[in-house]
């Protein structure tokens, strides 16, 4: 049965007893039972340690939701200097019987494309974050930023100075370009098709306006995955998703390839790699693999159960897909194939990447409604509108079939 | 205030990755042959220049303290030559060149209580949302079920036991930020908004919310002397769309919000196209602090996929090749006649043929 267990190494400090700094909170302690690493014990470690008020009254308004099963924030709006974005603002509806938890206001910063870190700009934050705020950080929320929680309005300013100082900048929000996330990429993956982080690193300077003072109908996201794993999820959470993409033949190791069969058997290979092909092209051919590589769809199966010997084509670049959201508000739609194959090299091709993307926003931003994705403009209008106002040619890789409502008017 | 600033903002956008690279990885970059995965939560990477890199992998609970934060950073300079990176699902990695340190590094971490797993046919960790923490429109916590979810599945995260990988997320309103997955346990109202007509003109744009609701459900009136909004609660299917417009529409109810839990969604193009999950139990009870009955449900689809799936076959794929007739059967759910789809394109769900199985 569930085992108890403090998560971290050191003891903390009793919370439910008198003359500690905490109040009690029975249900928030439920949570400090089981193995899984419990938010609640760091949380008052952190509180017990520092003694900020501003911990104890989370708690303590924590504690209340969890008894009343409601919520108790609201939003309001707290800026950095210049910017329109960046700052999510949280006060309590019910400061008068929690005042310590009165203002919980939150830093949005962008992190490192790839979310690497090294220890001495982690820690660095952490200091500052220490100072200004309440110590409690988010790593990472669901669009990719470092979510700095809890800091006083007052303090904003200072805190967002400091760390701008030591190379952070603040995230999206409300109705603007916002922050990316892009798959570890070319940095350890041997499926990165381009370089997701060079690639997200320069879009997202160059929207870095965009992103800090609201000026679209509604959000719009990038994400960069590096191969069709799409390990960032782009295709259902952006509005534009980056996903790396090859043109020619799956390339083959045959030395690897006949160690593997070897190694693994031919059942292994038949079940769960030939018969999981979605579009049945792989064959066997004296004991060998071979691939039909015109009617191969890039699914990345086979490369990713036999690595040692597959791996993406030599001709390298990505695809793009236009108008991935969630539910909010015709329900949750993937996005659709519009750019097969962009290749993706030198700062030129970097460039008519930004070029034409603007393109898109552009167009989205003229015919869209008031908090309308892109997804839904497109939908609505029609992807033929939008094709000829980018000025792209329509290609059979955007559908899944051709229509078969005869209710169009015909342009012949 | 703003007179004392003596630091001009540099909109400087991502921090600059080049410095949080790891040196193997700085060398190897973009040259990398293939992986391996010798353990649950490690991965071996070997570049075309003979390098190898090891990844450990560790759950945490994305609502961390600066305290964790350090711990984090001491295991990485001791173990990773000071570097380290994060997953979209919550996990943090280590990386090291060096075999001899896989076994210190998962040994520090379990010691500073962070879980070594969530690589291959597991559960990783769940995407999940921020709640009654933070959040300014949850009906739930996100971290509290969370922490619940994973408690009942830690084996399952450290371990191979299941068909192929799980992905799991949870979303505190019907918005669902957590995502799609494999098992997706996501917040459904089952009453319409209540308006607080005394103050609504005062704080609402109220052509912006009756344009926000995908009913059109929602339309202007006067109460007591008032411009209000009145809801046709016939129309309204409680989708709490105008209560993220305006928050004197509350849509949340302590009693009348519940957790709907929906199948088979998944990201990746391999194998089948990347699918949105399906609704396969509802009206499950808000029931803090540990959520029992949304567990029960999640052990008993995980249980059945488990026994049935066969390797590298998601949850999802698993169900297409079974039908849904089996998947009810199999995990003892019932279908409802609220999952059959009523809302736009409902008909391309509908069994428009002469299929069926006995």
């Amino acid at each position: 049965m569930v085992q108890i267990k403090k998560n971290i190494g050191v003891e903390t400090k009793s919370t439910s007893c008198g003359g500690t700094f905490l109040h009690p909170t029975p249900m928030l302690d439920e949570l400090e039972k089981g193995p899984w690493p419990s938010f609640i014990v760091g949380i008052k470690e952190l509180a017990e340690r520092t003694r900020k008020p501003m911990l104890r009254g989370v708690l303590d308004q924590l504690e209340y939701s969890y008894q009343t099963k409601t919520g108790y924030w609201e939003g309001g709006l707290v800026t950095a200097y210049g910017y329109g974005s960046g700052v999510i603002s949280r006060r309590s509806k019910i400061a008068d019987k929690f005042p310590e938890a009165h203002e919980f206001h939150t830093l949005r910063v962008q992190p490192a494309p790839g979310l690497h870190y090294n220890t001495t700009m982690l820690r660095d934050l952490c200091d500052t974050w220490e100072k200004h705020g309440s110590g409690l950080i988010a790593l990472h929320g669901q669009t990719g930023d470092i979510m700095l929680q809890g800091i006083e309005e007052a303090k904003v300013q200072e805190c967002f100075d400091e760390i701008n100082q030591a190379g952070w900048d603040l995230g999206g929000a409300g109705p603007a370009m916002r922050t990316s996330v892009s798959c570890v990429g070319p940095a350890r993956c041997e499926h990165a098709c381009y370089d997701t982080l060079q690639l997200h690193y320069k879009v997202m300077q160059h929207f870095a306006g965009d992103v800090h003072r609201p000026q679209y109908s509604y959000k719009f996201k990038f994400k960069f995955s590096g191969c069709p794993n799409d390990c960032t999820n782009a295709i259902f959470r952006s509005d534009l998703a980056v996903i790396g993409m090859w043109r020619d033949a799956i390339a083959m190791d045959t030395e690897a390839m006949q160690g593997w069969i070897q190694k693994n058997g031919v059942d292994f290979l038949v079940n769960t790699v030939i018969n999981r092909c979605p579009t049945r092209v792989i064959s066997l051919a004296e004991g060998m693999m071979v691939i039909d590589n015109a009617n191969c769809v890039r699914c990345m199966h086979c490369i990713n159960v036999i690595t040692e010997a597959l791996s993406p084509g030599r001709e390298r670049g990505l695809a793009i897909l236009l108008g991935g959201k969630n539910t909010l508000k015709v329900g949750a739609m993937g996005g659709t194939m519009i750019v097969p194959f962009f290749k993706m090299e030198t700062d030129e091709d970097i460039a008519a990447f930004i070029r034409l993307s603007e393109t898109m926003i552009e167009w989205w931003n003229d015919n869209s409604f008031d908090h309308e994705r892109i997804g839904e403009t497109i939908e609505r209008v029609g992807l033929k509108q939008f094709l000829d106002g980018v000025g792209l040619d329509a290609s059979i890789d955007m559908v899944s079939r051709p229509r078969s409502n005869p209710y169009y008017k015909s342009e012949s | 205030m703003s007179s004392e600033r003596t630091w001009k903002t540099i909109e400087s956008g991502p921090y600059d990755y080049h410095n949080a690279l790891h040196p193997v990885v700085k060398k190897n970059y973009g040259k990398w042959k293939y992986h391996e995965l010798p353990r649950p939560g490690v991965l071996k990477h070997i570049a075309e220049s003979g390098d190898v890199l090891f990844t450990v992998r560790a759950g945490t609970p994305r609502q961390d303290s600066v305290d964790l934060i350090r711990r984090i950073c001491d295991i990485a300079d001791t173990y990773a030559d000071g570097y380290l990176r994060f997953t979209v699902r919550n996990n943090v990695e280590f990386m090291t060149p060096d075999e001899e340190k896989v076994e210190l590094l998962i040994e520090a971490l379990e010691k500073i209580g962070l879980p070594v797993g969530g690589i291959g046919p597991c559960v990783s960790n769940i995407a999940h949302t921020q709640g009654w923490l933070h959040c300014d429109i949850p009906a739930t916590d996100a971290s509290g079920v969370v922490k619940s979810i994973m408690d009942n599945l830690f084996e399952e995260f450290k371990n191979w036991y299941l068909p192929s990988k799980v992905r799991i997320s949870t979303s505190c309103c019907a918005i669902n930020c957590g995502g799609q997955a494999d098992i997706a346990i996501v917040v459904k109202h089952t009453r319409p908004p209540r308006i607080n007509h005394e103050v609504i003109a005062n704080i609402c744009e109220l052509p912006k919310v009756v344009a926000r609701c995908p009913v059109a459900a929602i339309r202007p009136t006067v109460v007591n002397g008032k411009p209000s909004l009145l809801v046709d609660n016939k129309k309204c299917m409680y989708c709490g769309a105008c209560f993220g417009a305006c928050p004197v529409m509350e849509i949340n109810h302590p009693e009348h919000s519940k957790f709907g839990i929906w199948v088979g969604g998944k990201n990746s193009n391999a194998r089948s196209k990347p699918a949105l999950g399906c609704l396969v139990a509802q009206n499950l009870p808000n029931n803090p602090p540990r959520w029992p009955e949304v567990n029960e449900v999640v052990g008993r689809i995980l249980n059945a996929y488990k026994k049935e799936g066969q390797p590298w076959e998601r949850l999802g794929e698993w169900i297409d090749r079974v039908g849904w007739k089996h998947f009810f059967a199999a995990t003892d759910l019932v279908f409802e006649k609220d999952m059959i789809d009523s809302y736009r394109h409902a008909r391309t769900t509908f069994n428009q043929s002469a299929h069926v199985r006995f």
